[in-house]
């Protein structure tokens, strides 16, 4: 591990000279301010260079060759498979199954794990918070399976009844779904309550980590959890690739996902045999770049600190909260304490539709995100059709959030 | 501020009508009905019309939604009240023309509704302008009752 703790504040003018996107310009030659990052991240130039590299040096298939090209690149996939170990905190990197995205990794664990594991009566249990991601493979489980699905509910403020999480959570729950950030009002669960509680029930936990692994320091074995979810493209690194983590043990009881080639130990014409894991998980010919440039995305994250990112990301929430607030017409959803909110700001603006806002900002050069954000559950109980939404990174600045703020009082005088 | 790309999509006249809705009402007497949605932008229209003759003698609608959505809603109303409704098919028909080839209709009593045009430009809320027109369709078809949706 590295001394993230004793690294210093972030130098932002540095880290902005790494992402070429951030110089350019939209509409009519405004700088681009972007605060879509709980969408999307952008991407260093260390991470775009590794995939250049790797098409330029090395590419060629991987687990099948004795020939050198074979050889360094499967060094690569597997090099970037141990950091990425590392940075997620996993004590093994065999327990890192490369997927597409978050939502592959969910859909993993829903078809190779809870198919085979569940049965009527037992429960699964996830929030009202969640992504899409993390609802609908369990519903489908639900009506598949005929297992209950229960909700941990949401307080007004976007945060997660735990009191009622201890009632809901059972001798029946099985499994214990929910995510370490919310992406629509960026609050962040309380992780290690939910595991408790699930734990004294003997229930597997997943947790889906595509807002927080980004942004906040993840060590899935201090964690206590079971299964862990990622998007690299969320933590500056590419589309096309995630993580699923998950103990050894039950990587190796679950079936596999997909089947076919780099997944078999053997095949006759009548069975075949499983790979050891991760493999076992990893049918097909995998997005070999895309896992080289995430484990570089990690790497970047690493030499900066996660700790130094997120003291950047609460001061920058906090400044953005004063600024923001100082508009009469807006209505800020979710917690106002930075300490129990990541780096999103979901909001309206009284009377002014959400795409309205978002199309006058793009004008501006600002990126937002508009609508329901995959959390339909969260917008009906804010009894709101959708919100607009600035998330920050590393990368963005206090000036960027005076930029946004003005555009805003803005918004309202031209719509108002 | 000069905006001319936003000024583009939110002409004077769409401001207009997104801020003083014409015909903004449900109609008591309605002999006729039919909702829109474009769930996913969160987009609602409810309109309501007392047909006689093949003809639309009184519209009006209510709904929430993006400025777009509200004023093509608004301009719709103004131009088929009164109108035939073949008329009035013809008229959705000269919209999704105009969505799609963002040249202007020239259609008689378009004049207010050719200022939309601007919105062609902008592929992601073709859906919002067209909400007001489809649910139109709905309730002029016969299968009438079903919700429409443009996303
Ligand atoms: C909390 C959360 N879970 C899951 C996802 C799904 O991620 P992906 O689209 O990369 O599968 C997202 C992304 O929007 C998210 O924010």
């Amino acid at each position: 591990m590295t001394d993230k703790e004793h690294r210093a504040e972030l130098s932002v003018e540095q880290i902005r000279r790494d992402f070429p996107v951030l110089k350019r310009t939209v509409g009519n030659d405004k700088p681009l301010v972007y605060l879509d990052n709980a969408a999307t991240s952008q991407t260093p130039v260390q991470v775009i260079a590794e995939i250049t590299r790797f098409y330029r040096d090395h590419n060629a298939n991987i687990h099948r060759g004795v020939h050198t090209l074979s050889v360094e690149s499967t060094d690569l996939y597997e090099g970037a498979r141990n950091k990425i170990a590392e940075f997620l905190g996993a004590p093994s990197a065999s327990e890192c199954v490369f997927t597409r995205n978050t939502t592959e990794s969910i859909n993993l664990v829903a078809s190779a794990w809870a198919k085979s594991n569940l049965q009527e009566g037992d429960e699964i249990v996830i929030s009202e918070i969640e992504h899409h991601s993390n609802i609908v493979p369990w519903q489908i489980i639900r009506d598949e399976l005929n297992v209950t699905l229960k909700f941990i509910p949401m307080l007004p403020d976007g945060s997660l009844d735990v009191d009622a999480a201890a009632e809901i959570i059972g001798p029946r729950t099985k499994l214990v779904a929910v995510t370490a950030m919310a992406n629509s009002l960026g609050y962040i669960t309380p992780l290690a309550d939910i595991i408790e509680i699930a734990k004294k029930h003997d229930a597997l936990v997943l947790v889906d980590g595509a807002q927080s692994a980004p942004h906040m320091q993840t060590d899935v074995a201090a964690l206590g959890a079971d299964f862990f979810a990622c998007s690299a493209h969320k933590m500056l690194g590419p589309t096309g690739i995630g993580i699923l983590w998950a103990k050894t043990e039950l990587l190796d009881i679950m079936q596999p996902f997909m089947t076919g080639g780099d997944m078999i130990s053997t095949v006759t014409m009548s069975q075949s045999t499983w790979a050891e894991i991760p493999a076992k998980f990893e049918a097909g010919t995998p997005n070999i770049e895309g896992a080289i440039a995430f484990g570089a995305a990690c790497n970047y994250l690493d030499n900066i600190g996660m700790t130094s990112i997120r003291n950047h990301e609460k001061e920058l929430t906090g400044f953005a909260l004063d600024k923001l607030n100082s508009i009469e017409e807006i209505t800020i959803f979710g917690p106002s304490n930075v300490e129990k909110r990541g780096g999103v700001i979901s909001f309206a603006l009284q009377g002014i539709h959400p795409h309205d806002i978002g199309q006058f900002l793009d004008s501006e050069g600002i990126a937002i995100r508009t609508g329901h954000h995959c959390a339909q559950p969260v917008m009906s109980a804010l009894n709101v059709p959708a919100t607009a939404r600035a998330s920050f990174y590393l990368y963005n600045t206090e000036a960027e959030i005076d930029h946004l703020t003005d555009t805003l009082k803005q918004v309202v005088k031209y719509f108002g | 501020m000069s905006n001319d790309l936003l000024d583009d999509l939110y002409r004077e006249l769409i401001l207009d009508h997104y801020k003083q809705p014409r015909n903004n009402l449900n109609l008591p007497a309605a002999n006729c009905a039919a909702d829109g949605s474009n769930p996913l932008c969160g987009d609602q229209i409810h309109i309501t019309l007392t047909l006689t003759d093949e003809k639309v003698e009184q519209i009006g609608f209510t709904g929430s939604g993006c400025a777009i959505s509200q004023a093509s809603a608004s301009m719709m109303t103004e131009f088929v009240q009164g109108r035939s409704v073949i008329d009035a098919l013809d008229g959705i028909a000269a919209f999704q023309t105009m969505m799609t080839t963002s040249a202007p209709t020239n259609a008689v009593g378009f004049d207010d509704i050719d200022a939309l045009i601007g919105v062609s430009k902008f592929p992601a809320r073709v859906k919002c302008a067209s909400l007001g027109w489809k649910t139109l369709e709905q309730a002029l078809s016969t299968n009438n009752g079903v919700e429409v949706t443009t996303e």
